[in-house]
C-alpha cells in the first residue's frame, strides 16, 4: 500500500498530483499487478482533500488502464509499468548522477543553477530526440 | 437533480443597513462548496437564511427543494454547525449526545459513540473543560451524526490552530465521503478551503462576487504579463478582473473561456487564493478610481 502526499505550492492540481504519485509508484516498483490503492475514504481521512478529487484521479488512472475498481472492495493495479531490467538500471544510473552533481558543486554551481541546468539539457535533448 | 441550495433575488436588511443584497445562486448537491469572503460580507446571513434562523427580507431560498426549517422533517435533513463550534459549556459530552439522540429523528448512535471513541474524548468530561479542537469535533459530531443531507459550517476552524484545523477538516471529508453529503462552510481565509471545497461561492460587500465549479474557475482565469495596455483595448472575450499597471508593465486577471493567443503575454494560471483576492478587491476598489476605470472602457 502506498501513501499519497499533497504540495499544495506546486502549483500541479491535487488530482494530478494522485495520479503522478500512482505512475511513479508504478514505474519504480512500489506497486505491482494486484496491489491494492488506498481506498477514497483512507485517502481523504489522510489528507482532509475532497473525495471528488480521490475519484477523478482515480478514473483518470483506470482511464488510463492502470487500475481497475472492484466495486465494493477497492481499486487495484492492473497493470505493472516497470520491469525488472528498468528497476535494476535505476542504480547505476543514480551513481552516475550523483558523481556529476558532485562535479557540479565543485564547479560552484548552487541548487536553483543545477536544477535549470538538467531542466535545460533535458528540453533540448528531447528537442533533438535523444531523450 | 435538486438543488442543495437555490436562492433568487434574496436580500436580508437589518434596520437601515443591507447585510446581503440580489444573492442568486444554484449550489447543486453533493458538492463541497467553499463560501469565502471578509469579514462582514455576509457569509453568516447567507446561511443562516439557508437554515431559517433568519427570514429573508426580499427574495426566495430553496433547500434540498424545500423551504428552510418549514417542517420537522426539513430540520432533519440540514445539519448546522454555528460560528466557533458552540457547544454547553456546563453538559458533559455524553449529554451532548443524549440531546442529540432525542432532538434529532435520523440520529446514528452508533457514529456518534464510534466518533468520540475515536477522538480520544471523555464522556463524563464537561463541554466546557474541552480544548477549542475537541470542542469542534464534538460539535461537528453532533451535525453529522444526525445523519443531514446538507450541512452548512459557519467559519467552523476561523479559532483553531493549524493541527486542529487539519482533523478537524480530515474528519468532515471523511463524513463526505461515507455519507454523500452536500456541504457549505464559510470561512475568511481561501487556504483553509483549498483542499477540501469542488465549488466556490465569493461573497464581498454584501454581494456574490463569483460562484461556480472551483476547476472550471482555474480554468477560465489566467494572469497576463507583458507591455503596458490600456484595459479598453482588451477583446471583448476577456473580461479583466484585476488589474495593476506601471509606466511600462500591464498585468491583468481576466477571465476567458477560450485560449489566450497573444503573443506580448506571458500567460500564468492562478491559485484559488489569486483568484478569490481579485475578486474581493473588485468590490473594496475605491468608488472614485472604479467610476474612472469605467470611463476608461466605456
Amino acid at each position: 500500500m502506498i501513501e499519497f502526499h499533497l504540495d499544495t505550492r506546486s502549483g500541479v492540481s491535487p488530482y494530478l498530483q494522485i495520479v503522478q504519485q500512482v505512475r511513479r509508484a508504478l514505474r519504480l516498483g512500489l506497486l505491482h499487478e494486484g496491489d491494492q490503492l488506498p481506498t477514497v475514504k483512507e485517502v481523504v481521512a489522510r489528507l482532509a482533500i475532497n473525495p471528488n478529487t480521490v475519484l477523478k484521479a482515480y478514473r483518470e488512472l483506470e482511464h488510463e488502464g492502470l487500475v481497475g475498481a472492484r466495486p465494493g472492495v477497492g481499486t487495484f493495479v492492473t497493470k505493472t509499468l516497470s520491469d525488472g531490467s528498468v528497476v535494476a538500471a535505476h542504480g547505476p544510473l543514480r551513481q552516475d548522477l550523483k558523481r556529476w552533481l558532485g562535479k557540479a558543486r565543485r564547479a560552484g554551481l548552487d541548487d536553483e543553477s543545477i536544477e535549470a541546468l538538467f531542466r535545460d539539457t533535458f528540453r533540448s535533448a528531447e528537442e533533438q530526440g535523444v531523450a | 437533480m435538486t438543488a442543495a441550495l437555490e436562492t433568487t433575488g434574496l436580500g436580508k436588511r437589518y434596520r437601515r443597513r443591507w447585510a446581503l443584497t440580489d444573492c442568486t445562486i444554484t449550489i447543486p448537491a453533493g458538492r463541497v462548496v467553499g463560501l469565502v469572503g471578509p469579514n462582514g460580507a455576509g457569509k453568516t446571513t447567507l446561511l443562516q437564511l439557508a437554515v431559517g434562523l433568519l427570514r429573508p427580507t426580499v427574495g426566495r431560498v430553496t433547500v434540498l427543494g424545500g423551504q428552510p426549517a418549514e417542517s420537522p422533517e426539513q430540520l432533519g435533513r440540514v445539519g448546522f454547525v454555528a460560528q466557533d463550534t458552540p457547544t454547553y459549556a456546563g453538559l458533559s459530552v455524553a449529554d451532548h449526545l443524549h440531546l442529540g439522540a432525542w432532538l434529532n429523528p435520523r440520529w446514528d448512535e452508533d457514529m456518534a459513540q464510534e466518533r468520540i471513541g475515536r477522538l480520544g474524548l471523555d464522556p463524563k468530561q464537561r463541554a466546557g473543560k474541552l480544548s477549542g479542537g475537541q470542542r469542534a469535533q464534538l460539535a461537528l459530531t453532533l451535525a453529522i451524526a444526525k445523519r443531514p443531507e446538507l450541512l452548512l459550517l459557519d467559519e467552523p476552524v476561523a479559532s483553531l490552530d493549524p493541527l486542529a484545523r487539519r482533523e478537524f477538516l480530515q474528519h468532515l471529508m471523511e463524513a463526505v465521503a461515507d455519507q454523500e453529503l452536500s456541504v457549505v462552510l464559510s470561512s475568511h481565509l481561501v487556504a483553509d478551503l483549498e483542499r477540501v471545497c469542488d465549488y466556490l461561492v465569493v461573497l464581498a460587500g454584501s454581494k456574490v462576487q463569483l460562484a461556480g465549479d472551483v476547476e472550471e474557475l482555474l480554468a477560465t482565469h489566467h494572469r497576463l504579463i507583458g507591455p503596458r495596455r490600456e484595459p479598453c483595448t482588451m477583446p471583448s472575450d476577456q473580461e479583466v478582473v484585476g488589474m495593476s499597471q506601471t509606466e511600462r508593465q500591464s498585468t491583468f486577471i481576466v477571465r476567458c473561456d477560450g485560449p489566450i493567443l497573444d503573443p506580448a503575454w506571458t500567460v500564468e494560471s492562478l491559485s484559488l487564493e489569486d483568484l478569490v483576492l481579485a475578486y474581493m478587491a473588485r468590490d473594496s476598489e475605491p468608488k472614485r478610481q472604479r467610476r474612472s476605470h469605467l470611463g476608461v472602457v466605456g
